[in-house]
């Protein structure tokens, strides 16, 4: 069973070494994205210190989302999604296994290029390290709430967007404890009450996601 | 060994089958007959698990396969219309890998082994560069590496296949069946092969 | 009773017109008695004048837009779990309902804020709440828009309103909390004139009546669903 799911994560990671333009599309939409609200609201230092945190969590949730897709849509279209859901190891675990490698692919990436993106909204730099574990905690649970979009949404027309549109509202409580424990930290209140936050979403996440994504995968496979 | 019981299936508003019964038992061998549209592949899909029939059930053993889930999909091997190769690994490394999923122990010896068989030597293209007879056959070596699978369902294994590559999956499955195993597969092309029931679902 | 009997859509489509009739009715009644004890019994605040009177209206929206998403996300359950077609359909049926409840909460919530506050819109907790919640009900019909398979779209409506409804009090609370962060927004339509009883009452008929009227929706909307789908 480990075996299966070794496999898959090894597979997966295998694939997007192979398509390295894949993964660097996303990261580079997250430096764009951020780059351009100065443009946008102007780039007096203040104000940009006070919007960074949501600003950079901004990006990494819609980031994040445009890499969604890619995440089953592969599998379905040359068929290996159908030998995956016939496989012996139970899809929950295979399911959280793929969420991972994605999460590996496009959202780790983005906790360590974050502190880049801090530095041009000059945000004090005793905050980076609150900036970067909030994402840290952040980005696999919009990994795992996202995959659960994705499944749904597998084939569909319109699939992007209507992504969006479902899976946006949900990820509403992680930007406003991720963007949150930055501020609080900013304010000088710590931060660690929505850190802590963040790290039971997670948990949370892990614990129930994987059990919906296998059900969304069978519910579009039929 | 695999019983279905009052299959009935409805698909883009259509009554596809209804009332449709099968028992199979050790070594028996089905082939799905059927025009184009007649639900042959979602038979099939309905017997590994894949699709929820609208009505009826089926039992590997005596179990529902509902209850049994991975269990029962351990013990068969579906081989699909699509070719279910990634293009961005070899050959090799697909087999490796859906072996694995399958919970099949297998080594690189074996892999090269079940490739070879099918005309595949040392392939390090990428299934991308590969043709479409090629990868048909990449797919089916799978079927090499599963003689412990009780259950084949294969879903028009002959097609995109020369005469020689079509014989050798005639003569695997026909092994397989001796071995005391089922197999149930779709074709609208006719074969050779011995000794198959023959389930007709119409013309669609 | 056989309810198991009335889970088939053919059995249950001369109920849901005789349901339909029997909520409208209820459902202009008490919309009547409730403008009337709205408009006309309660008093007038000391604060807010006549304006505060479309609470009356916007409140027992609000309700039925969370009571009805954590309906339709029952029926959705319930059709996931037992694989009967009726609850799905009941479901869909739910849906557009809800959707106009919490329009109504917000366009209203919107038209109160204008003569309290000077602003047609607050990053009130609740109004926040209720526009992600509009956001939950469009997505669910989205996606069930954009799926052919009745069958399909019925299941992955199901998940997804399974999901949602997981999710709406962990929004709520993070949107409770964002507002206490973000002192800005001091003006809140939690500072609703303090409730004398004919107000209570007022409202509660009016939520009554929505209930009522959704009710009677719903069911008529069942029967063009069935009779779609045969």
């Amino acid at each position: 069973m480990t075996g299966a799911i070794q496999c898959i994560v090894r597979r997966d990671l295998l694939l997007a070494m192979r398509r390295k333009s894949d993964v660097a599309t996303a990261l580079l939409f997250f430096v764009i994205v951020a780059s351009l609200f100065p443009l946008g609201v102007g780039a007096e230092p203040n104000l940009l210190r006070s919007i960074a945190p949501g600003v950079i969590w901004v990006a990494a949730l819609l980031s994040s989302m445009l890499s969604l897709s890619r995440l089953f849509a592969a599998d379905h279209a040359d068929g290996t999604l159908e030998q995956i859901l016939l496989g012996a190891a139970p899809l929950s675990l295979v399911v959280a296994a793929k969420a991972f490698a994605h999460w590996l692919v496009s959202g780790l990436p983005l906790v360590l290029i974050a502190p880049l993106l801090a530095l041009q909204y000059d945000l004090p730099a005793s905050l980076y390290g609150v900036l970067a574990l909030s994402l840290l905690l952040g980005t696999p649970v919009l990994s795992l709430i996202g995959a659960i979009g994705a499944a749904l949404t597998l084939g569909l027309r319109g699939g992007g967007v209507l992504l969006s549109l479902l899976v946006l509202p949900l990820y509403v409580p992680v930007l406003i404890m991720g963007a949150g424990s930055v501020e609080m930290a900013a304010a000088g209140m710590g931060g660690q009450g929505q850190l802590l936050l963040l790290a039971a979403f997670l948990v949370v996440a892990a614990a129930f996601a994987p059990w919906a994504i296998a059900a969304a995968l069978r519910i579009s496979s039929e | 060994m695999l019983r279905a019981e009052q299959l009935e299936c409805e698909r883009a508003g259509r009554k596809l089958f209804r009332g449709l019964s099968l028992i199979l038992e050790k070594g028996d061998l089905l082939r799905v007959a059927g025009a184009n549209g007649s639900g042959k592949t979602s038979l099939l899909r309905i017997l590994c698990g894949l699709l929820t029939p609208d009505g009826g059930e089926v039992r590997w053993r005596a179990s529902d396969i509902r209850q049994l889930r991975e269990e029962y999909s351990k013990q068969l091997v579906f081989i699909g219309h699509a070719t279910a190769l990634k293009d961005e690994l070899t050959a090799s490394e697909n087999l490796f890998i859906s072996c694995s999923l399958a919970g099949l122990r297998v080594d690189e010896e074996k892999v090269y082994a079940a490739l070879q068989i099918f005309g595949l030597k040392e392939e390090k293209n990428l299934v991308k560069r590969l043709s479409q007879g090629q990868r048909r056959r990449a797919q089916l070596a799978r079927l090499a590496l599963s003689e412990s699978i009780p259950l084949w369902l294969l879903d028009e294994p002959f097609a995109a296949l020369d005469a020689s590559a079509a014989r050798l999956v005639e003569e695997l499955i026909g092994r397989h069946v001796a071995r005391g195993c089922v197999v149930v597969y779709t074709t609208h092309q006719e074969t050779r092969m011995e000794g198959a029931r023959v389930l007709d679902l119409g013309a669609g | 009773m056989n309810w198991f009997w009335y889970a088939s859509p053919q059995t249950f489509f001369p109920l849901a017109a005789t349901i339909a009739r029997w909520s409208g009715i209820a459902a202009v009644v008490l919309a009547l008695a409730g403008l009337y004890i709205g408009f006309f019994v309660a008093p007038t605040d000391a604060q807010q004048g006549e304006a505060y009177r479309i609470i009356f209206i916007h409140v027992p929206a609000a309700w039925m837009s969370m009571f009805l998403y954590v309906v339709m996300a029952f029926w959705a359950a319930l059709g996931l779990a037992f694989n009967t077609r009726l609850s799905g359909m009941m479901a869909r049926a739910l849906a557009p309902t809800g959707a106009l409840f919490t329009f109504i909460a917000l366009w209203t919530g919107s038209l109160w804020g204008k003569p309290t506050w000077g602003t047609y819109w607050v990053w009130d907790a609740r109004l926040t709440s209720e526009l992600i919640l509009l956001f939950l009900y469009l997505g669910f019909m989205g996606l069930q828009a954009a799926i052919d398979d009745p069958r399909r779209a019925d299941r992955a409506g199901a998940l997804l309103a399974i999901v949602g409804v997981i999710n709406i009090p962990i929004i709520y609370y993070s949107v409770q909390w964002w507002n206490t962060l973000h002192q800005g927004a001091s003006v809140s339509l939690k500072s609703s004139p303090t409730m004398a009883a004919p107000m209570l009452a007022g409202m509660l008929v009016m939520a009554l009546a929505f209930w009522m009227y959704s009710i009677a929706v719903a069911m008529v909307r069942v029967r063009c669903i069935i009779r779609e789908r045969q």
